[in-house]
C-alpha cells in the first residue's frame, strides 16, 4: 500500500533514505514520510534561524524603515514628520547633490573599465606558465586586501600631493598642476588610480577562468591559422565571458559605493570631508555629510534609496545584456 | 586547486626561440610589481625619514634611517595608547571571525544539505542581499541601534556577524558544501546521525578550507573597516586602529607627519602578516567565488 522512498517526489538525489541498517529495504508509509518531511522542515528552519533573524532585523526591517524615512523630515531627536516627496525635490534641485552624482558616475565609468582591463591584461600575462608565476599572482593580489584601509588612503594622499612623486614625474613632461589631491578636477583621478591599483582581486578570478579554457580549442585554431588576436577574440573572450560578467557586475556595484578612501584622501585639516571644492565628493560622502553631520536622516535615506535604484538599474541592464555576450557552457551552471 | 596548472602551450624549438619571450615576460611582470610595491616601500621608507623629507624627497629609502617616528608613537594619540586601539580592533576582528564562521556555516548547511519548504525562496533573498548597497541600511540600522541605546558599544559592529548577514561567506560555504559527496550524509544517517551531528562531525571538518578563507577575509575586513566604527563609536578609548589613525590625521597629522606615516605602516602590519601566512587560501577562495557564480 505505501509508496517506497524512491518513488517519492522531490526526493531524488537527496540523502534522506533511512533504511534500517540491518535487513531489507522496507516500504515506507505515507505517515512516516510526512513525519520525516516535517522533521526536515524543522531542522532547516532551526539551522536558518540566525540568518532569518538577521534578515528581518538588519536587512528587511531597515529597508522598510529607510523607505519610510525617505518621505519624512527626521533629525533623530524629533519624531519623523511626513513631508511627501519634498526630500526628493530638494535632492534633485541641490547642485551639490548633482555634483556628487557626476563625480561618482565619472569615477565608476573611468575607474571600473580601467581596473578590469588591467586585471584581464595581467591575468593573460600570468596565465603563461613561467617561473615565479605564483609569486607574482600573490604579490599583485595584495593591494586588494590593503587598498581599502585608512593607511593606504593616507599614503595615497601623500604620493599624489604637490611635489611628491607623481607631481614630479608630470613636471618632467612639462605639466605642472601642482599635485592631484589639491586640485578639484584631478583628485578624483587619484581615487581612480587607487582602484586600478587594486586590480588583483578581479585578476585572480580571470586567471581561474582562463585556466578552464580547453587547450584543444587553441590548438585547433592554431592549425586553422588563427593569429593571437583572433584567438583572443574568438576563443578566450567568449570562453571567459561568464567570469567577465561576474567581475563587471561586482566591480561596478562596488565602485558606486566607494566611501572610506574618498573620505580620507579628500579629508582636510579644515574638516572638509569631500576634497578641495568637493572634488572627491562621491555619492556616499555626501550621504554621510547630510545624514551624520547635518542630522538630515530623512534626506539621507532618500539619497540612499536613489543609490539603490541606480545600482538595481545597472544590475538589471547587465543581466539583460548578458544574453548577448555571455556564453555559458552547457552543464557549466 | 593547484595554482600551477598552465595555459601556455609548451613551445617547440630550442632555447634560442624561448629566451626572448620569457625575458619580456619577466620584465613585464617586474614592472607591474614595481608599481604594486611602490606605495608599500614608500611607506616603509617614509616612516624612517624626517617628517619634512617624507613627501618632498624622491629617495625611497632614507640615507640615514631614524626611529624617531616610531618613538613618537609611544606617547599614543590624544593621550590614548596605541595598544588600546590595537586591542579594540583585535577584539572586534576575533569576535567577527567567530560569529561569521558559526552563523554562516549553519546557514550554508541548511541551504546545501537540508530540503525544507521555502529553501529556494530564502536562497534567492540571500543572493539578493549580496548585491544590496550597504548604505541603504546604514541610516535605519543606526536609528535602530540608537533606540536600543547601543551607540558607542561594539554590539552594532558585531551583531550582524552573528546573524549571518554577510551573504558572500554563506554563498562561498554553500558552494563548498554542495560539492561534498552525498554518500557521506547517507552513511551518517544510516548510523543514526541527525543533522547537527552531520554538520558538526562531517561537514565542518571537510569544509575547513572554506571556513579558513571566510575567517581570514572576515578578520581583514573587520580590521580595515572604517565606516562602521566611524558611525557607531564616539569615545576615543573605544576607537579601532582605523579610527585612531584618522584621529591622528585630524589632530596631529601636520605637526607629526612622520609619526602619522609610521602609524599607517603599523596599522597595516596585521593584514600584511595574515596575507603572507594565508595567501593561498585567500587567492583560492577568491577564484572559487568567481567561477561558480
Amino acid at each position: 500500500m505505501g509508496t517506497t522512498v524512491t518513488h517519492a517526489p522531490a526526493m531524488e538525489g537527496l540523502s534522506q533514505d533511512s533504511e534500517p541498517r540491518h535487513g531489507p529495504v522496507k516500504p515506507e508509509r505515507p505517515a512516516a514520510l510526512k513525519r520525516r518531511r516535517r522533521r526536515e522542515n524543522l531542522a532547516g528552519y532551526l539551522f536558518m534561524s540566525p540568518w532569518i533573524a538577521g534578515f528581518l532585523l538588519l536587512t528587511a526591517g531597515p529597508m522598510v524603515a529607510s523607505l519610510y524615512f525617505a518621505f519624512t523630515d527626521y533629525n533623530l531627536f524629533d519624531a519623523p514628520k511626513w513631508i511627501g516627496l519634498d526630500n526628493f525635490s530638494e535632492m534633485f534641485g541641490d547642485p551639490r547633490w548633482r555634483h556628487s552624482v557626476q563625480v561618482t558616475l565619472w569615477y565608476v565609468v573611468v575607474g571600473t573599465p580601467l581596473k578590469l582591463v588591467a586585471a584581464l591584461g595581467v591575468a593573460l600575462l600570468l596565465a603563461q606558465k613561467r617561473r615565479g608565476q605564483a609569486f607574482y599572482r600573490a604579490a599583485f593580489y595584495a593591494p586588494s586586501l590593503i587598498g581599502a584601509s585608512v593607511s593606504i588612503a593616507i599614503v595615497w594622499k601623500a604620493i599624489f600631493s604637490d611635489d611628491a612623486i607623481v607631481d614630479r614625474m608630470q613636471k618632467t613632461f612639462g605639466i605642472d598642476v601642482g599635485g592631484w589631491t589639491g586640485d578639484p578636477d584631478m583628485i578624483i583621478y587619484s581615487l581612480v588610480a587607487l582602484t586600478v591599483w587594486q586590480f588583483g582581486a578581479p585578476m585572480v578570478i580571470f586567471l581561474a577562468g582562463l585556466k578552464q579554457v580547453p587547450r584543444e580549442l587553441y590548438e585547433a585554431a592554431e592549425v586553422d591559422g588563427a593569429g593571437k588576436l583572433r584567438r583572443f577574440w574568438n576563443i578566450t573572450l567568449p570562453m571567459i565571458s561568464p567570469v567577465l560578467f561576474f567581475n563587471v557586475l561586482l566591480e561596478t556595484i562596488h565602485s558606486f559605493q566607494i566611501f572610506s578612501s574618498a573620505y580620507i584622501v579628500g579629508g582636510g585639516a579644515g574638516g572638509n570631508a569631500c576634497g578641495p571644492a568637493d572634488g572627491s565628493m562621491v555619492y556616499t560622502c555626501y550621504l554621510y555629510v547630510q545624514g551624520f553631520e547635518n542630522s538630515r536622516m530623512g534626506l539621507a535615506s532618500a539619497m540612499a534609496w536613489m543609490l539603490l535604484v541606480a545600482v538595481a538599474l545597472v544590475t538589471a541592464v547587465l543581466f539583460w545584456s548578458q544574453k548577448r555576450w555571455v556564453h555559458y557552457e552547457e552543464g557549466a551552471r | 586547486m593547484s595554482a600551477q596548472a598552465t595555459d601556455a602551450t609548451p613551445r617547440a624549438g630550442g632555447l634560442r626561440h624561448k629566451l626572448p619571450g620569457s625575458l619580456a615576460w619577466h620584465i613585464g611582470s617586474l614592472l607591474i610589481l614595481a608599481v604594486i610595491l611602490y606605495p608599500v616601500i614608500w611607506v616603509i621608507g617614509g616612516s624612517l625619514k624626517e617628517s619634512e623629507d617624507i613627501v618632498g624627497s624622491l629617495d625611497l629609502l632614507p640615507g640615514e634611517p631614524i626611529l624617531d617616528n616610531y618613538k613618537s608613537l609611544a606617547d599614543g594619540i590624544a593621550d590614548i595608547s596605541i595598544s588600546t586601539f590595537f586591542f579594540n580592533s583585535l577584539f572586534l576582528a576575533v569576535g567577527s571571525v567567530i560569529g561569521i564562521v558559526a552563523s554562516c556555516s549553519l546557514t550554508a548547511y541548511a541551504f546545501a544539505r537540508i530540503r525544507f519548504a521555502g529553501r529556494n525562496l530564502l536562497f534567492t533573498l540571500m543572493i539578493g542581499t549580496l548585491l544590496l548597497p550597504y548604505h541603504v541600511l546604514l541610516i535605519p540600522q543606526y536609528v535602530l541601534f540608537r533606540n536600543m541605546e547601543m551607540i558607542n558599544t561594539y554590539t552594532p559592529l558585531l551583531l550582524g556577524k552573528y546573524l549571518a548577514t554577510e551573504a558572500f561567506f554563506v554563498f562561498l560555504m554553500v558552494q563548498f558544501m554542495r560539492n561534498m559527496p552525498k554518500e557521506l550524509d547517507e552513511a551518517a544517517r544510516l548510523d543514526g546521525c541527525g543533522h547537527f551531528r552531520i554538520y558538526w562531525s562531517i561537514m565542518l571538518p571537510l569544509c575547513r578550507p572554506a571556513l579558513i578563507t571566510s575567517a581570514i577575509f572576515t578578520f581583514i575586513n573587520s580590521w580595515n573597516d572604517f565606516m562602521g566604527p566611524l558611525i557607531y563609536l564616539n569615545e576615543p578609548d573605544k576607537y579601532t586602529v582605523s579610527l585612531g589613525l584618522k584621529m591622528f590625521v585630524d589632530q596631529e597629522g601636520l605637526a607629526n607627519y612622520g609619526g602619522m606615516i609610521a602609524m599607517s605602516l603599523v596599522a597595516l602590519l596585521p593584514v600584511l602578516a595574515f596575507f603572507l601566512a594565508f595567501q593561498r587560501y585567500l587567492i583560492d577562495g577568491m577564484a572559487t567565488s568567481g567561477l561558480k557564480g
